[in-house]
């Protein structure tokens, strides 16, 4: 019992960090080859909590694999119904009312700062800081409770259908998201920045640490505030509008360090952006109907069709080959962190273990949207 | 010139030494090839629809100089993904391609193999992304890509004895 262990000064040792390990947020395993306290060799081994989503498409009709979609990334689950109705509407040629995009817009652009609120409260957990959890929580609930009134979920949404969405939004539902926009805007700089953001000791633990250059975005594909935070300009929502995005005035954010840091101010200022995306809809919200005239068993025709959309963690792709039938015949689904989390093992080495679950963490992982 | 124009001179490159878009070549191991009745080439989909600017339908051996000269020409690799067509005894593969920022031009390169024997050059040298996307295709499918470092499964365990997508898989 209790040997200790003496290492050669050139011997290097395996380390498994995971799949249970509470920085990795999930099943996440990693192995890693360690010198000392220094990463020679990183491998993210996956899998663990692989669903097989894609063959569930098939096994099922359009409609019935919207709830699934949910279930990936549990976090942004409405940017991923959304997906699902966009690229079923575009193969099949489905209107949409201008209303029900509307609607679409709000919640999904809700959920998204529901997404970093959570990101950054277990980003900080991962750090050593547990106060900004609680802070985070109480705004969070702010916007669970709002997306429950229509949506009739607080986690798991299946709100969208295709040509449109399955609840209207009532006078409370505006006024209860303007009083939260008003909330969130003066907490945001008293809270969230003065607290935490300008704190010396977040910014020791994550300022020039995790480098990612542009061109290794590039190469893995990275997208998202990962990408953003390279100084990359690309968010699907201006590169290749889709929905109403087009009818909004927002900016994309870009930090061109690439560090830890420059992701956590690219997603800091999303939240600003998204506020504004849902106040501009709130003012200019059409009326009408929230839900076309869909045939209730769709068959697209034949053929190959893509569509992306953003969610927080990047570009979110449906590849959907269609033949005809009432089921998928294939559905690939490009979740954005799988790709950015395949560049881990080249940007670790080297790095310092414990910078490296903060580098992790800024990555900002939702493991059953990688495993699918 | 716009970049949808730009990347189709470039990728033509691919099919100079041929007669492109109109006679079929023959793959060596493609003997039931007719179920696929357009010919290799460079096509424009109509993006709105298809949400692809450009699809390219090549020979197995040119996805890697599809992959380089998409590279050249600043794209990144957004997903590989495999379909299984059993009724005409084939695989398919699809790459899709995209612009980090600016204009959005969405390439498909699409490449079929015979399904008994489902084999394609890697291109994860090119991109290193496409290493675990070609994981997952193995996986799935049982496409082996030559010449890949580490084609072992991704997703699924790695004692497993199947290819789930296949659509014959019986579980």
């Amino acid at each position: 019992m209790n040997v200790p262990v003496h290492l050669r000064p050139d011997e290097t040792f395996v380390l498994n960090l995971g799949p249970q390990h509470p920085a990795t947020h999930g099943v996440l395993r990693v192995k890693l080859t360690m010198d000392g306290e220094y990463i020679v060799h990183a491998e993210p081994v996956l899998g663990y909590i692989h669903r097989m989503h894609e063959k569930l498409a098939e096994a099922g009709t359009f409609a019935q694999f919207m709830p699934n979609t949910a279930r990936m990334d549990y976090l942004h689950a409405l940017a991923f119904n959304h997906g699902w109705a966009l690229v079923v509407e575009k193969a099949a040629g489905i209107e949409v009312p201008e209303r029900a995009e509307y609607i679409r817009v709000i919640t999904v652009e809700l959920n998204r700062i529901a997404s970093h609120l959570l990101w950054w409260a277990a980003f900080l957990l991962d750090l050593g800081g547990f106060t900004p959890l609680l802070y985070a929580f109480d705004d969070r609930e702010q916007i669970i409770d709002l997306l429950e009134r229509v949506t009739g979920s607080r986690l798991t949404y299946c709100y969208m259908r295709f040509g449109g969405v399955c609840n209207d939004i009532d006078d409370e539902f505006v006024a209860g998201t303007r009083a939260f926009i008003q909330r969130l805007r003066g907490r945001l700089p008293r809270i969230y920045h003065d607290l935490v953001t300008h704190n010396i000791i977040l910014i020791k633990r994550i300022k020039d640490i995790g480098f990612v250059s542009a061109e290794q975005c590039r190469r893995y594909g990275a997208t998202g505030p990962v990408a953003r935070g390279s100084g990359i300009s690309y968010d699907v929502r201006k590169n290749e509008p889709y929905s109403v995005y087009p009818e909004f005035d927002f900016d994309i954010p870009v930090f061109p360090e690439g560090d830890s840091m420059a992701r956590y101010m690219v997603r800091m200022h999303e939240i600003e952006q998204s506020l504004r995306i849902i106040e501009q809809a709130l003012d200019k919200l059409p009326g009408g109907p929230v839900l076309g005239k869909v045939p209730k068993m769709l068959k697209p025709e034949a053929g190959y069709s893509y569509s992306a959309v953003e969610t927080a963690r990047g570009s979110l792709g449906h590849r959907l080959v269609c033949d005809g039938g009432k089921n998928p015949y294939k559905l690939k689904l490009r979740s954005p962190t799988f790709s950015n989390l395949s560049l881990y093992g080249e940007v670790a080495e080297g790095m310092l273990l414990a910078d490296a679950l903060a580098f992790m963490g800024s990555l900002d992982l939702v493991i059953p949207e990688i495993d699918r | 010139m716009d970049l949808t124009e730009t990347t189709r001179t470039a990728l033509a490159a691919l099919f100079s030494g041929e007669a492109a878009s109109t006679t079929p070549v023959a793959g060596d191991d493609a003997p039931e090839a007719a179920a696929e009745p357009a010919p290799f080439g460079i096509s424009e989909p109509d993006p709105v629809r298809t949400g692809t600017w450009l699809e390219v339908r090549c020979r197995p051996d040119q996805v890697v100089e599809a992959a380089r000269i998409l590279d050249d020409q600043g794209f990144f690799l957004e997903s590989i993904a495999g379909v299984d067509w059993p009724d005409s005894g084939q695989m398919e593969v699809l790459y899709d391609y995209n612009r980090l920022g600016g204009t959005t031009c969405r390439v498909l390169v699409r490449a079929r193999v015979t399904r008994d024997e489902p084999v394609l050059p890697t291109i994860s040298h090119v991109f290193p992304a496409a290493d675990w996307h070609e994981r997952e295709t193995f996986d799935f499918y049982g496409v082996r890509f030559e010449g890949h470092a580490n084609l072992i499964r991704i997703l699924l365990p790695e004692d497993a004895d199947f290819h789930p997508l296949r659509k014959d898989y019986q579980p």
